[in-house]
């Protein structure tokens, strides 16, 4: 039981597919309906697609669990159409503080940048955000979220899977030419394929208490190395919802966890941290170590891997719910191309290859992470007390502070569907990275650059209008969006942010995403680059 | 650019005096802290990391002397 929450039970309600009544082939198969899976559901119905989610439980995640959300993830659920609710509930922060002892070390803003719709970073309680995401889905009539049934076996066909799944009333099975595996790190799915899931796990245990409490602290993240309060370890202090603080104490490796979780343990460490004055509760207290691993390949056959059943890091940078919600916004239109016949399947293998990509390079800054916070040697460690203590006074020791680096799109620099720059861009939009929000007018309203993008592909162009609505390649066709024309760039930051000028051309992803750039609009350079992003050789 | 292994340091016996007597009054521990210190300023000064590379794995003994 939570003091300022109160877990929803959704109920089981057994369809009349269980009887073998009706005939029971779909689409897509969703395995959990944690964060990932949820958000998976809305990015195919909001491609057209319906998708049955399956899910062992009947509420959401218990205990607070993932708690920073990026950017990204937020303009992911805006397109979704249910960013503004986790907004609005969620705490907006972008101040990073760093204590060393008992100084401040250092400070980080993390979007200096104005201008985007979306703030930097929020943190909100998982149950609240998937709360949010099931809120969305009972508007969807293409979801249809299945409680209490649980997925005990799979079989691969070379079109699809049959998944044997157990529910109250005894066990089923169904039949779907696509499953995403949404269900975890301990990922039931990823066991009965067969896959291999490797890396690093680390010793170090870790106490995260939710507290109660009304404090006057900012809403910003401080993080102290050896604090006077929890002496030789770290500790992390971040606002939530509803009055509710994460407090995260590093216990070393001998900690023993069934002492450490008890309220008699824990509350006085609190107490040493927060001062006498602070009147708290305990919400939620749970003793973790943590791992970096990934899967060796984020597909088998018909089966998609995404979310923490394909990667799993350290909480350092709260990549965990936010990498895994990218993983959706890359498959989603891949997976749509392919069920509707408009992209060769060979396109699903890019999913691994760019999320492959990205899972190596969180698994990397989540571990380098770990090393400086949690120092492996003497030697290490006086290393790490080194830059803290140069970083006071010396600019140059700042960057080497470690504390975690935030979750960041990683692009897809390397990316066999990105056609390479041949022009020279003072811009960072390179292809295979994400689209840089930027205020705009359309019909005479503010409005901002992102949600004009649609659900295809888009070709944004600016200042000359060409005399054609789409270019298509195939069944795939792009829209075309003039700046000047369809948008007004009335302060001047879109082409800022693009380097845009008469003529510049992008061509967009339907995740968001540049494919190619260049500074004529060429409407043949156009179709092959739509056809090398949807791996259609013929281009 | 390449790391510098022929002798570059001016006066090379008043460098070492001063290195050591820097220390002089430390104990071990802080001397230690010192030494890292002064390992990542001197690195920040170099920042080519080509030499930095060349420079860990010389100093590890994982390359060859001259
Ligand atoms: C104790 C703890 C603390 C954490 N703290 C943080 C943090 O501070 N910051 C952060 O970013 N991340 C944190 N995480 C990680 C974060 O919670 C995950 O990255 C995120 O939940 C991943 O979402 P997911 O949807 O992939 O998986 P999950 O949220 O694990 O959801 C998987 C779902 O699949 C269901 N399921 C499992 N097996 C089956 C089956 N066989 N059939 C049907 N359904 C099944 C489960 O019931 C569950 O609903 C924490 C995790 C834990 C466990």
């Amino acid at each position: 039981m939570l003091k300022t929450y109160k877990f929803p039970k959704f109920e089981y309600r057994p369809s009349p597919e269980q009887s073998g009544a009706v005939p029971n082939r779909h689409a897509v198969v969703v395995v959990g309906a944690g964060p990932i899976g949820l958000t998976a559901a809305l990015e195919f119905a909001s491609r057209g697609i319906s998708a049955v989610v399956l899910d062992d439980n009947d509420t959401v995640s218990v205990g607070s669990r993932a708690l920073a959300y990026a950017k990204r993830s937020l303009e992911v659920w805006d397109r979704l159409g249910c960013a503004d609710r986790v907004v609005e509930k969620g705490v907006s922060w972008k101040v990073g503080k760093v204590f060393f002892r008992n100084e401040l070390r250092y400070q980080f803003d993390l979007l200096p940048e104005t201008d985007h719709k979306m703030p930097a970073m929020i943190n909100l309680q998982q149950y609240y955000l998937e709360e949010s995401l099931i809120e969305e889905i009972g508007r969807q009539p293409l979801v249809d979220v299945r409680w209490k049934h649980k997925v005990v076996g799979l079989k691969q066909a070379n079109d699809h899977v049959v998944l044997s799944v157990e529910t109250p009333d005894g066990e089923f099975s169904l039949t779907a030419d696509w499953v995403v595996a949404c269900d975890g790190a301990n990922s039931d799915v990823r066991e009965m394929v067969g896959a291999k899931f490797s890396g690093q796990a680390f010793q170090d245990r870790f106490l995260i208490a939710d507290v109660v409490m009304k404090a006057g602290f900012p809403p910003e993240r401080w993080f102290w190395f050896d604090p006077p309060f929890h002496r030789n370890q770290s500790a992390l202090l971040h606002r939530q919802a509803s009055d509710v603080w994460r407090i995260d104490f590093q216990l070393g490796q001998d900690a023993d966890p069934d002492e450490e979780r008890k309220p008699e343990r824990v509350i006085p460490r609190i107490r040493a941290m927060l001062g006498d004055e602070h009147n708290f509760e305990l919400e939620w207290v749970s003793i973790y170590q943590f791992a970096c691993r990934r899967i060796d390949d984020f597909r088998y056959g018909r089966v998609l891997f995404a979310g923490d059943s394909a990667h799993q890091v350290s909480p350092f940078g709260g990549r965990g719910a936010n990498t895994g919600v990218q993983d959706i916004d890359n498959l989603g239109w891949k997976l749509r191309l392919i069920i509707d016949g408009e992209a060769p399947i060979g396109l699903i293998d890019s999913y691994n290859e760019e999320r492959g990509v990205a899972a190596d390079d969180n698994l990397l800054n989540s571990t380098r992470s770990t090393d400086f916070i949690t120092p492996k040697s003497a030697t290490s460690r006086r290393y790490r007390d080194a830059v803290l203590e140069l970083a006071a006074n010396n600019e140059f020791a700042r960057p080497l502070l470690n504390s975690g680096r935030l979750s960041r799109p990683t692009p897809y620099v390397n990316s066999s569907l990105n056609t390479p720059d041949e022009d020279v861009f003072d811009s960072r939009l390179a292809p295979g990275t994400n689209c840089e929000d930027a205020p705009i007018r359309r019909n005479a309203e503010e409005a901002w650059l992102l949600n004009q993008l649609g659900n295809g592909f888009v070709v944004l162009t600016f200042g000359v209008s060409p005399d054609l609505e789409t270019i298509a390649h195939g069944l795939v066709k792009a829209s075309i969006l003039v700046v000047g024309r369809d948008i007004e760039d009335c302060r001047g930051i879109l082409c800022a942010r693009y380097d845009g000028r008469p003529g510049t051309t992008y061509l967009i992803r339907p995740d968001q995403y540049v494919a190619a750039r260049w500074r004529q609009f060429d409407a043949d350079n156009i179709r092959k680059a739509l056809a090398r992003a949807i791996r259609c050789c013929r281009g | 650019m390449d790391l510098l292994t022929k002798p570059n340091i001016a006066d090379p016996d008043g460098f070492y005096q001063e290195l050591i007597d820097s220390q002089r009054d430390m104990t071990e521990e802080a001397a230690e802290l010192m030494n890292c210190k002064l390992v990542l300023i001197l690195a920040n000064h170099v920042g080519d990391r080509g030499v930095l590379r060349e420079a860990i794995s010389r100093a590890r003994g994982s390359s060859t002397e001259d």
